[in-house]
């Protein structure tokens, strides 16, 4: 074969991953929202539904202009913040607590993991009746409502964290002299911290759906109180309002805890 | 100061409740400055060794004694692992400290010794670096740091230099031999690798496979500073020839064993 032979067709090779390249599409997803209020505002002003079932969104933020203005939105984002504030932070102080215990001590480990594993599951709403009936309708019983349900993902996170420490990390921080209470603080908080922020994440979540779920069975004020005397009364622009106020608190949170992981863990990727 | 590790056997017990003879009577010293190298084939129980002298692991029998330490203010030992062991939390100059920091020492001091030692790794500019910012052989660096800043009687070293490429191991086994003749540490050094064995160390012990027993212990007789050229002398090699005399019949049985 000669080595000038000309090859009879050329074929360039291509990338072949192309299609993998993940691009941000920030236009698309902000048009696409505004185009999705647009139809909706438009079947509302249209009359094509009942301003009763679906409102305007127009119809939704006047409502909520009106309910900042007369201040009735705050008294009911307080009531419902200040029980997730009790309950989640009792939470995840306790939960922290018990989740390196059960870690790092076996004798803590035996003991509280069936007990964890037989009560995890019990769905926490379902206990608040009983936790009303021992604690009565006032606000201790929709704290730890919150409580409990933040408290068992707090638990469980922080004891894979703890388990999960790396053990050359402990023998390094042995070799150095720490001894085991240094070593907790030193080393297995810090190791477990990614694993605690995970947990805050799902906690936070739970601590949402709980207050609400709790609001609504017993209280005269809050975001579930608001959302469940509006469906009675058939207010469903100020219902729906309600609603959006859950979606707007869970994005706060989520962007706050957010920031404190990155304030707190500077050396994650 | 002296160390002397005296009749140490260590059996393990595996999963199936099958005991495993690591190591049978091991006796070695450590004499006040020495560089001590333990090499062996892959199996020797080598790291199991010094996990023993660091007080990490239980010996199954015999004691590891240090000899002539005047007072309790210093620790014993301080680990080189071969994984770094970095607190990934911790700056370069926060992980330096941390001995320190244990044992109570004030706050100027400890910076002091931070200054020091990472100055002596060379890591001067990178005090506020995290690990995972930094380079394999930089790690490593960091590691030898903070385990001298604790100044410690025995230097203990677990394959130090095993995780990183050939062309920065042996830049790393000249910085560490010049560390060592600046600071005049006794070191106990575990390596599988032979060159290394002989380029660092002052004697060198060979251990046998499983159950790890001393086969031999060889001094080497090479001047000190060392550096990178004497790995080309005939004197170097020989010492090496005779070591993977030892070894070379033991690693290919490792070789061809299954694992146990």
């Amino acid at each position: 074969m000669s080595r000038d032979r000309r090859p009879l067709t050329e074929t360039v090779v291509q990338d072949k991953t192309a299609f993998m390249v993940r691009r941000e599409h920030r236009l698309i997803s902000f048009l696409f929202i505004l185009g999705l209020f647009g139809v909706w505002e438009l079947i509302a002003r249209l009359g094509l539904v009942s301003p009763l079932f679906l409102p305007a969104p127009s119809a939704i933020l006047v409502t909520g202009y009106k309910m900042i203005l007369s201040g009735e939105v705050f008294h009911h984002i307080g009531a419902s913040l200040w029980r997730i504030f009790w309950g989640f932070s009792c939470a995840v102080i306790i939960g922290t607590f018990v989740g390196v215990l059960l870690g790092f001590f076996s004798v803590a480990e035996s003991i509280g993991n069936p007990i964890i594993a037989s009560t995890y599951p019990i769905p926490k709403i379902a206990i608040l009746p009983l936790l009303i009936l021992w604690l009565g309708i006032g606000e201790y019983s929709k704290i730890t409502v919150i409580g409990l349900g933040v408290f068992f993902p707090m638990v469980i996170n922080v004891y894979t964290g703890v388990r999960n420490a790396d053990p050359v990390l402990i023998k390094a921080a042995i070799s150095l002299g720490s001894n085991p209470q240094r070593i907790i603080l030193k080393v297995i908080l810090p190791s477990a911290l990614p694993m605690i922020f995970a947990g805050l994440k799902l906690g936070i979540g739970i601590a949402l759906l709980l207050v609400v779920a709790a609001e609504m069975i017993a209280a005269d004020a809050g975001i579930g109180f608001l959302i469940l005397t509006s469906a009675d009364l058939m207010q469903t622009t100020k219902l729906m309002f309600g609603i959006s106020l859950l979606s707007m608190l869970g994005l706060i949170f989520s962007w706050l805890i957010d920031r404190l992981e990155k304030l707190c863990i500077p050396w994650k990727k | 100061m002296r160390v002397v590790i005296e009749n140490i056997s260590k059996t393990f017990e595996d999963g199936t409740g099958e005991h495993i003879e690591a190591l049978r009577d091991i006796n070695l010293s450590n004499e006040e400055n020495e560089f001590l190298v333990v090499v062996g084939p892959s199996g020797c129980g080598k790291s199991t060794l010094l996990n023993i002298v660091a007080g990490l692991l239980p010996a199954t029998s015999g004691k590891v004694v240090f000899e002539g330490i005047p007072d309790e203010s210093r620790p014993h030992t301080a680990v080189v692992f071969q994984e770094f062991a970095l607190f990934p939390w911790r700056t370069v100059e926060r992980n330096v400290v941390y001995g320190p920091e244990e044992r109570g020492l004030p706050r100027k001091e400890r910076q002091e010794i931070a200054r020091y030692y990472i100055d002596l790794v060379g890591l001067t500019g990178f005090e506020k670096k995290y690990p995972h910012q930094l380079s394999g052989g930089m790690k490593q660096r960091v590691s030898i740091a903070r385990a001298l800043a604790n100044d410690p009687w025995l230097l203990l070293m677990d394959e130090p230099f095993s995780a990183l490429d050939a062309q920065t191991r042996t830049i790393m086994q000249g910085e560490l031999s010049q560390i060592y003749e600046k600071t005049q540490k006794s070191v106990l050094y575990i390596t599988h690798n032979i060159q290394e064995a002989v380029f660092l160390g002052d004697r060198v012990a060979v251990l046998s496979r499983r159950p790890g027993r001393v086969e031999r212990i060889i001094p080497i007789d090479l001047p000190r500073p060392r550096e990178e050229h004497i790995m080309l002398e005939p004197k170097f090699l020989s010492y090496v020839d005779q070591i993977w005399q030892h070894i070379r019949g033991q690693a290919m049985e490792a070789l061809t064993e299954e694992k146990p």
